[in-house]
């Protein structure tokens, strides 16, 4: 029996050899060649002093603080609503589909579109702030953009439809019966949510506020078009550009690249800790 | 747990739509008792249960327990305070949970003691034989191991009635036999009232007080084990009680004997004399000679087991010729075409069960005592109903 496995398996492990080729060619090594870059002078001498610069230029290092100001709330925000909303359309729902549809429009437009459309929508003369000095919301148009809050915005449009999507598929393969049980059981709604419901999807919780958070944390495009890219919304990402692209110096800007990486693995260790400390069960019942 | 003498169901109907799933569904259920839903799919019975659980909400009529109305449908107690405990056929266990906090889930909801709980899980798991399975996570256990804990979680709340719906039916057959087994001893040791839902005609003869048959959502026949194997109500409930041989007859003539009623019959040109035991007053007597008189035709329901192979002594002498031979051990179970049927193509065909060795294409003597043959108006059987024609 163990020989037969053991054949099939040395038999079918080439059949990786296409994925491993690629893992290698795009991530492994230019990950490794970044690293490299980032542990290195412009004349090629091996040392830490890209990192020490970052660390030491206080407008550099703001902008971890600055990031972190605009993915940390998003992303609560972003997963903080996908679970009520996946929670109710757990079952299906009239009109799923067409809401469906419109969550995932933001997705294929892409970030330039959005942000455009935003501008002309949300800007100073576009019909949202008309609307609302019409409504007499306001007296003068509100500043939706060209600062942190523009930036948010456009995050919560593209991550939102991320972490809905994936809780929508998280909590529609619970078992049904599972609730029906724990009503049954003595539980009311609040109950079997809290109780039964919430622990199970927290596995999806979890990857979907990691992917989130990535995703923010690395903000470029919006953070430009949307923001104040030269103060308050003057990115980590945008600091390795210009590194990279204005002052033509690559160690500096792989450093800060570094940096990036690291504090997003930080993240996600800290959320999947937490996630293993909440859910210790196995994720699905054999013989259904 | 809230004592009581009975719960009443009365004329409950759930309708989805334009299908009436569970009608006029009128019920007594006393305490202590083991009551069986029986059918085919589709009948209506998870719907009848799941409706007195509250978990499906009624169309109309109302559910009491003695004086006390659970259920109108206007006014109703939601299911998490009927205190009664269900059993699901894919047992529906919390995976994120240990066996300890699956059972103890309902005792912590209720604020009980913390050394309460684990004296009351430690004596749900002990009569349930899962002693040291406290700590186990309900992924790390089989089907059937995963069905104890299942009742476990609902008779540690001592519920006022316990509704298993179609426990075994996800079990092998050897565990279903087992458990089977196990389930009536802890019914007989605990006497909690409970609703047996099951499709399997000797699950509901081996377990129950009383069995409820139903079709498309009607009661068919309310009874004891005996009451509805031997004397099914309708030719539905024979032919899910293992009758077979749905032939359909005209009554030739009848006559009077000895309390019981010997009515000669013609099943396609083949006379039969069949003896029924129907006492002065039953109506189905009435039915009898109605279609005497109009001629119109009634259908036969007869054992397989019943036919006599090799006999002629017994009454009814026919011949009949092999066409099938099943093999099952102890006994063969052997379809055979009758000689002399008119016409002759589809002619007569008689299922029959026998301990001797037949042959396919073998000509075979057989007998049918009078007294085995049950006469019904002509419905359908359940195979009929279900599209399936032989």
């Amino acid at each position: 029996m163990d020989a037969v496995k053991g054949a099939s398996r040395s038999g079918t492990l080439p059949l990786l050899l296409p994925a491993l080729v690629f893992l290698v060619l795009l991530f492994l090594y230019p990950f490794a060649y970044g690293l490299f870059l980032s542990l290195t002078t412009a004349t090629g001498e091996v040392s830490l002093a890209n990192y020490a610069r970052f660390f030491s230029d206080a407008r550099d290092l703001h902008t971890v603080w600055v990031t972190l100001q605009i993915a940390m709330p998003i992303t609560f925000i972003n997963v903080g609503l996908a679970v009520p909303f996946a929670y109710y359309m757990r079952h299906g729902m009239r009109g799923e589909k067409l809401i469906t549809f419109f969550l995932i429009v933001p997705i294929t437009l892409g970030t330039v579109l959005i942000s455009e459309g935003m501008l002309t929508f949300m800007g100073p003369a576009g019909w949202l702030n008309q609307l609302l000095m019409v409504l007499r919301i306001v007296k003068e148009p509100f500043r939706f953009t060209h600062n942190v809050l523009g930036v948010v915005i456009s995050l919560g449009l593209q991550g939102f439809p991320y972490a809905f999507l994936m809780l929508l598929g998280y909590v529609s393969g619970i078992n049904p019966d599972l609730e029906r049980a724990s009503q049954m059981l003595g539980a009311n709604r609040w109950q079997t949510f809290w109780k039964i419901l919430f622990p199970l999807m927290v596995p999806g919780i979890a990857i979907s506020f990691c992917l989130n958070f990535v995703m923010a944390f690395s903000v470029f495009p919006s953070a430009v078009l949307l923001g104040q890219p030269s103060g308050p919304t003057r990115v980590i990402a945008i600091a390795a550009y210009q590194w990279a692209f204005e002052k033509f110096n690559f160690n500096a800007a792989s450093a800060i690249s570094m940096v990036m990486a690291a504090i997003e693995l930080a993240v996600i260790s800290f959320v999947l800790a937490w996630r293993s400390n909440m859910y210790k069960g196995a994720s699905m019942v054999g013989k259904g | 747990m809230k004592d009581f003498k009975k719960i009443s169901v009365r004329r409950m109907t759930k309708r989805f739509g334009e299908k009436t799933a569970v009608d006029d569904f009128s019920l007594e259920f006393c305490k202590g008792e083991l009551v069986t839903f029986l059918g085919p799919s589709g009948c209506g019975k998870s719907t009848a249960l799941n409706c007195i659980t509250g978990l499906i909400p009624i169309t109309s009529g109302e559910i009491w327990i003695d004086d006390e109305c659970i259920d109108n449908t206007i006014d109703k107690i939601p299911p998490e305070k009927r205190e009664f405990g269900m059993v699901f056929q894919n047992y529906a266990l919390f995976p994120h949970l240990t066996v300890f906090e699956n059972v103890a889930f309902g005792l912590r909801l209720r604020r009980i003691r913390r050394a309460d709980i684990a004296r009351r899980v430690d004596t749900a798991l002990r009569l349930v034989h899962l002693e040291g399975y406290a700590a186990k996570y309900p992924a790390q256990m089989s089907g059937g191991e995963q069905q104890r804990v299942a009742i476990a979680r609902c008779i540690v709340l001592e519920p006022r009635l316990l509704l298993l719906d179609e426990p075994l039916s996800n079990l092998d057959a050897k565990l279903r036999v087992e458990l089977r087994y196990e389930l009536k001893a802890l019914h007989e040791r605990l006497k909690v009232t409970t609703i047996y839902v099951t499709h399997d005609q000797t699950e509901a003869l081996a377990l129950s007080d009383r069995i409820v048959v139903l079709r498309l959502g009607r009661i068919q026949q309310v009874g004891t084990p005996a009451e509805v194997f031997s004397d099914p109500a309708n030719l539905f409930v024979a032919d899910f009680m293992g009758f077979k041989n749905a032939w359909t007859v005209k009554v030739e003539s009848q006559r009077e004997m000895d309390g019981a009623i010997e009515a000669r019959l013609d099943a396609q040109g083949i006379p039969l004399t069949a003896r029924l035991a129907w006492p002065r007053g039953d109506p189905r007597r009435e039915l009898l000679a109605s279609a005497q008189r109009k001629g119109t035709v009634l259908r036969t329901a007869i054992r397989p087991e019943d036919v006599e192979v090799g006999t002629a002594a017994n009454g009814n002498p026919l011949a009949c010729l092999a066409t099938l031979v099943e093999y099952q051990g102890q006994v063969s179970q052997v379809s055979a075409d009758l000689v002399g049927s008119e016409p002759a193509e589809p002619g007569l065909r008689v299922d029959l069960r026998t301990a001797s060795r037949v042959e396919e294409g073998e000509r075979l003597a057989i007998s049918i005592p009078p007294g085995k043959i049950l006469l019904f108006a002509p419905t359908e059987t359940a195979a009929e109903a279900a599209g399936w024609t032989p």
